[in-house]
Order: structure tokens, then sequence, then C-alpha cells
């Protein structure tokens, strides 16, 4: 085995806009085929966990902050269109009036937010950063709109819009941690994605 | 994947139906403002949940459909009417409530009596103002249609996956779904960028 | 028409990797049916892609028509159109008669010019029926009856097409084999379904990103056998 030094290229995979459309597109039906996973009920609430966030912070931790928002964006516009995209195939306007419209306005600024970060730390993708990234996005920001969201439209007092949406928290860790995983694996099996630090070297067992 | 019909909408022939689409947002708008006069006082919003009701029966349907559109909320709309009732009385619940319900079912409504296409062209013709932002309706417009085409084409490919994994009886977890999924996804990208660059898309 | 290869070589990523997939390669395409073949990864799809600009070479030059692909890409694409092996990846539009008529967005033709085109299509290829239908609902030979007739709404002079039949069953194959045999257009066809070139005019044969045979179907299809016999 020899360790050799060698600077990782920039952006080698071609980059035009119209396959910039094509990847937001596809990430927008991502999140809308995760959303399709049957729902886990854990024991201890009785809030559903759904896949669909997981798409959202997925999409930031792949494809990078500008095409992730504009994926959920898609996502979001699709939804009012009136396709059954969300958990359980819900979808139209209506959900924008309901009480976690706040989730699905985060959607895009989460994804953007993560996307925005995970390209700040570069390639190679890596656990713990990525951890933090999302964690911090993906539920502090993503709760902050979501209890808005909730206060807005229920006129909840704010403990109590806290206590409405404790119960979405556990199945929200767990998701974050499971797409940190993903985003590490999608990375490893299709490079190129993410821009390389500007630390020099990158050692490569090979 | 509901493949048969890709949307919620109900074809049918009643007066909503015929309505244009822009007329039928407006209406929303309205709605939309309204409730926040309305709010104050209970027994306006409760004329205004059956006068939602009313408008599906128009459209051709009944409460049973009026309720399927609610029932995916019901949990927390009992939560938000249980704690409005014990903190601020009985009227702000139904105030309260209702109108979350009022707002919910009747945007559901345009949604079940619009086909997507028509939507589509009314968010295209309503964005053209903002061309002056440089902003091209028609690019919008091809971001929804690429959009509603990938979903068929991801969820196939989620069904691929799912079987392949089920042939290698490989395990069930969300990551060796996803990874295989989304790496699948971003190849189909690459053909898809190509094949928009072959069809005359590369501004 | 008229297309020149003059010393074309490409090679794919600058990194730690890098893969040269077509070497020095000159050559000139005045025929009306042009087959292509070779094993994956000769360089056949490679080159299919200079031709319609979808890949600028790192060398050489690709002329069609004295139009640089380097340069006139968009005028380029005009005049030739591309079929893709999977028709999954090139249908853009939900339904069938709106994915034809993509092509048409820009044209500055009238609704009923496009939808008169559109219609003409549709009943020449018996997709007539399954117009308003969503297009990823067709099966696999209409998917690519449909990928050629939106190719074809743009009246290009010449087609490219990678493999088309490679993800269909014989019985498609064939007729998708009868449908280009009687397009009027310049044909350039790669495939691995050999009875297509019957009747082409020249086959060219790739391996290892080099033209190693350049003759009539039987001669050029005996060399590629020769080649595969070689290797065994």
């Amino acid at each position: 085995m020899f360790n050799m030094i060698l600077r990782v290229t920039e952006n080698p995979v071609r980059r035009t806009p119209a396959r910039d459309v094509a990847i937001i597109a596809v990430f927008a039906a991502i999140t809308a085929a995760l959303g399709l996973l049957p729902a886990i009920y854990l024991p201890v609430s009785p809030v559903p966990i759904t896949a669909q966030t997981f798409g959202v912070i997925l999409a930031g931790a792949v494809v990078g902050g500008r095409r992730a928002g504009a994926s959920q964006l898609l996502f979001l516009a699709l939804v009012a269109l009136g396709l059954p995209l969300l958990a359980g195939g819900r979808g139209g306007i209506g959900v924008f009036v309901s009480p976690t419209v706040g989730f699905l306005v985060a959607f895009p600024i989460v994804a953007g937010l993560i996307g925005w970060a995970t390209e700040r730390v570069g390639a190679p993708y890596r656990l713990l950063p990525g951890l933090v990234v999302n964690t911090a996005f993906g539920i502090g920001v993503m709760y902050l709109f979501g209890w808005v969201g909730m206060m807005a439209t229920t006129h909840l007092a704010p403990w109590a819009a806290i206590v409405a949406l404790a119960p979405f928290l556990i199945g929200d860790a767990l998701k974050v941690v499971i797409a940190t995983l993903t985003a590490k694996g999608v990375h490893a099996s299709y490079p190129g994605l993410l821009p390389s630090r500007t630390a020099p070297a990158v050692a490569d067992p090979a | 994947m509901r493949a048969s019909s890709l949307g919620l909408f109900r074809p049918g022939h009643s007066p909503l139906h015929r309505l244009r689409p822009g007329t039928k947002l407006l209406i929303l708008l309205v709605l939309g403002a309204a409730s926040v006069v309305t709010q104050h006082w209970w027994w306006a919003v409760a004329i205004l949940i059956l006068g939602s009701m009313l408008a599906y029966r128009v459209a051709g349907w009944g409460v049973r459909l009026w309720w399927l559109q609610l029932r995916p909320l019901w949990m927390l709309l009992a939560f938000t009417a249980v704690v409005h009732a014990l903190t601020s009385g009985w009227q702000r619940s139904v105030a309260d409530t209702g109108t979350i319900v009022v707002l919910v079912a009747c945007a559901a409504l345009v949604t079940l009596t619009t086909p997507t296409t028509a939507l589509v062209d009314t968010v295209v013709r309503l964005a053209a103002p903002l061309s002056r932002f440089g902003l091209d309706p028609e690019r919008v417009g091809l971001f929804l249609m690429v959009g509603i085409r990938c979903v068929p084409l991801v969820a196939g490919l989620a069904q691929q996956v799912r079987e392949a994994q089920i042939a290698r009886r490989a395990t069930t977890s969300t990551r060796a779904f996803v990874v295989p999924l989304v790496v699948r996804s971003l190849r189909e990208a690459d053909a898809l960028g190509e094949a928009l660059v072959a069809r005359g898309i590369d501004d | 028409m008229r297309i020149e290869l003059e010393r074309v070589s490409h090679t794919f990523g600058d990194g730690p990797t890098p893969r040269t997939v077509l070497r020095d390669v000159t050559l000139t395409l005045t025929e009306r049916r042009i087959g292509v073949i070779g094993h994956n990864g000769s360089g056949k799809s490679t080159f299919l892609r200079l031709l319609n600009a979808l890949i600028v070479p790192t060398s050489g030059r690709v002329l069609v028509d004295g139009l640089d692909t380097a340069r006139d890409a968009r005028e380029l694409r005009r005049r030739i159109g591309f079929l893709f092996t999977d028709p999954d990846a090139q249908i853009i539009m939900p339904t069938v008669s709106e994915d034809i008529a993509f092509g048409l967005r820009r044209s500055g033709l009238s609704h009923e010019q496009v939808d008169a085109r559109v219609r003409d299509l549709l009943v020449r290829f018996g997709l007539d029926a399954h117009a308003g239908h969503p297009a990823h609902l067709l099966s696999g030979g209409q998917k690519q009856l449909l990928a050629l007739a939106a190719v074809l709404i743009t009246e290009p002079l010449a087609l490219v097409m990678d493999e088309p039949t490679t993800l269909l069953d014989l019985r498609n194959a064939a007729m998708i084999g009868r449908v280009v045999a009687d397009l009027d257009q310049t044909v350039i066809l790669a495939t691995h379904h050999l009875d297509l070139l019957a009747g082409f005019d020249r086959v060219l044969v790739f391996h290892e990103g080099r033209v190693v045979a350049d003759a009539a179907p039987a001669a050029a299809i005996a060399s590629y056998r020769d080649l595969m016999d070689g290797e065994r």
C-alpha cells in the first residue's frame, strides 16, 4: 500500500443548467417518494414518523444549497398544484393553511441552509460535521418554523404549541442520524457533488 | 403511486369545475383574508363551515369527501379545540379550530375541481409580470412539468430498488434503501439533463 | 449531410483517473444510413454524442455541414435529433401529446400548427389512442416510438440513435427497425441488434476508441465477429 498525495479535482462532473434542472426535479421527486414509505409508529407517541423531512435534509447534504433549496421549492409547488405527494397522500393548497404549514415553509430554507453549510465543509463528506449541520438546521430551524406556523394557524399559546410538536421530535432525531449516514453513502458512490476542501492534500489508501 | 391519475383532481361538470382556476384561487385568497375578521365571531365561522360543506355538494360530492380532506388533521384539530376550550372558552375554540377547517376544506376543493395542467398554465400566466424581475415564466412552467414527470420516474426507481433488495434478501433498513435510490436518481438526472440539452434546453 | 471528424480524441475526467475513449479518429460521412457497432465502452456512445454537440472533443474538430460542434451547438442540434437508449430518460412532459409538442415550445408556430403536427405523428406511430395518457404508462416499445416522435416533430435533417432497441424485446426491436428504415432522414445508428443494419450504406466498427473497420454491413459485421473470436 502506498499513500498517494493527490488533489481531488474541482467539479469533475460537467455542469450545465439543463443538468441542474434535472437534479432539482429529481430531488423534488425523491422527497415525494420518501413520503410514500409506510409511516412508522413508535409506542411512545401517537404521531407517525414519515420519511418526508428526511428528503429535505438529504437534498441539502447531497446536492448543495442552491439546487437543494430549489428542489424543495419545486416539491412544495407540486404539492400546491394538487399532487398527493405529502406523507399519507395529502396535497393541494389546503396543506398551506393547515397547522403544519410552518414545517412546509421551512423545507426549502432548511435544505438551502444545510446545502450551503455542507458545501462550506466540502468534500469528502464527513459524519461529524454532517451531523452537526443536519441537526442544527434540520431540527433547530425546522422546528422554529414549525412552532411559529403552529401558533399562527391555531392561535395556541407558545407552551401548548410545544406540547403539540414534541412527539415529532423523537422521529426527527432518528431521521437526522439516518440522513447523515445516507448522505455519506451517496457521496461515496457518486463523488464529485461537493467542492473539494481547499486543504491541499487528501490521502488515498488505494 | 396512484399511477392512473397523477393528482388529486376529480373530473366533473359542476359550476365549480367550470370556474376558471384563476377565479377559484382569487376566491380562496379573499376567504383567507376574510378569516382574519370572521375569527372574532364563532357563529360566523360556523356559517362558513356549513358553507364549505354546501360547496362540496355543489361540486357534486357529499360531506364524506369534505371529511376525507380533514381527516389527516383530526388529531391536531382536536388538540387545538381542547386547549382553546380549556384556556379561553368554547367560542374561541369554535372560531379558531373552525377557521382551519374552512380554509383547508375550501383549498382542497380548488384542487379537487381543477386539473393539474390547468393550474400549471394559470401559474405560468400569473408569473408573467415577474419577468420584469428576471424570472422567466416559461422556465417556471418547465420546472413544474419536469417535476411532475420525475415523480413517477423516481417512484419507479424506488420500486426497482425495493425489488432488488428483496431478491438479494438484503436488510430492510432505510439507509440500504435510500442510498441506491438517490444514486440511481442522480444517474437518471444526468440522462435527463442530456435529453433536455438534446431537445433544445441549453440556456 | 456531410459529417467530418478531424483527428478527434476525447478524454473523460482530468483527475487521477482520466479515461480516453476516442483516439485520433478521422472520418468523413456522407451516406444516408450509417451503422455503428462495437463492444460496450468501445467509444460508440461518445462518437454519437460528438455529432450532436452533447460532448465537445478534448482535441480535434467535428464539422457537420461545415458547422463546428464547439461553436454552433444550438444550430447543430436543430438539424440533428438524438434518440437515447432509455426512452424513460428522454420523456420530459407528463402526457404523450405534451411530450411530442415539447420540442416546438419556442418555435414560434401557432397552437393550431403545433397541434396538427402532433396529430400527424400520433397517427403515424399508432399512438393516437394514447394522446392524453401519462407518458410513463406506455409500454417499452411505445415509449421508444414516443421518443422518436418527439424528436421528429422539429423536422431534423438527421437522426443519431444510441442503441434505441437495447431495452426492447425482439418484436419491438424489429418494429423500431422498420420505422427507422422508413425515415426520410439521414440515420446514424449504434446498435447490438446486428440485423437492423441490413440495407445500411456503411458500417463503422469501434474498438478501444478507434475505428477498426469501415465497410458495407456484411464485411463490417464479419470483421466485428473476427474481433470477438480473436479475443476468445
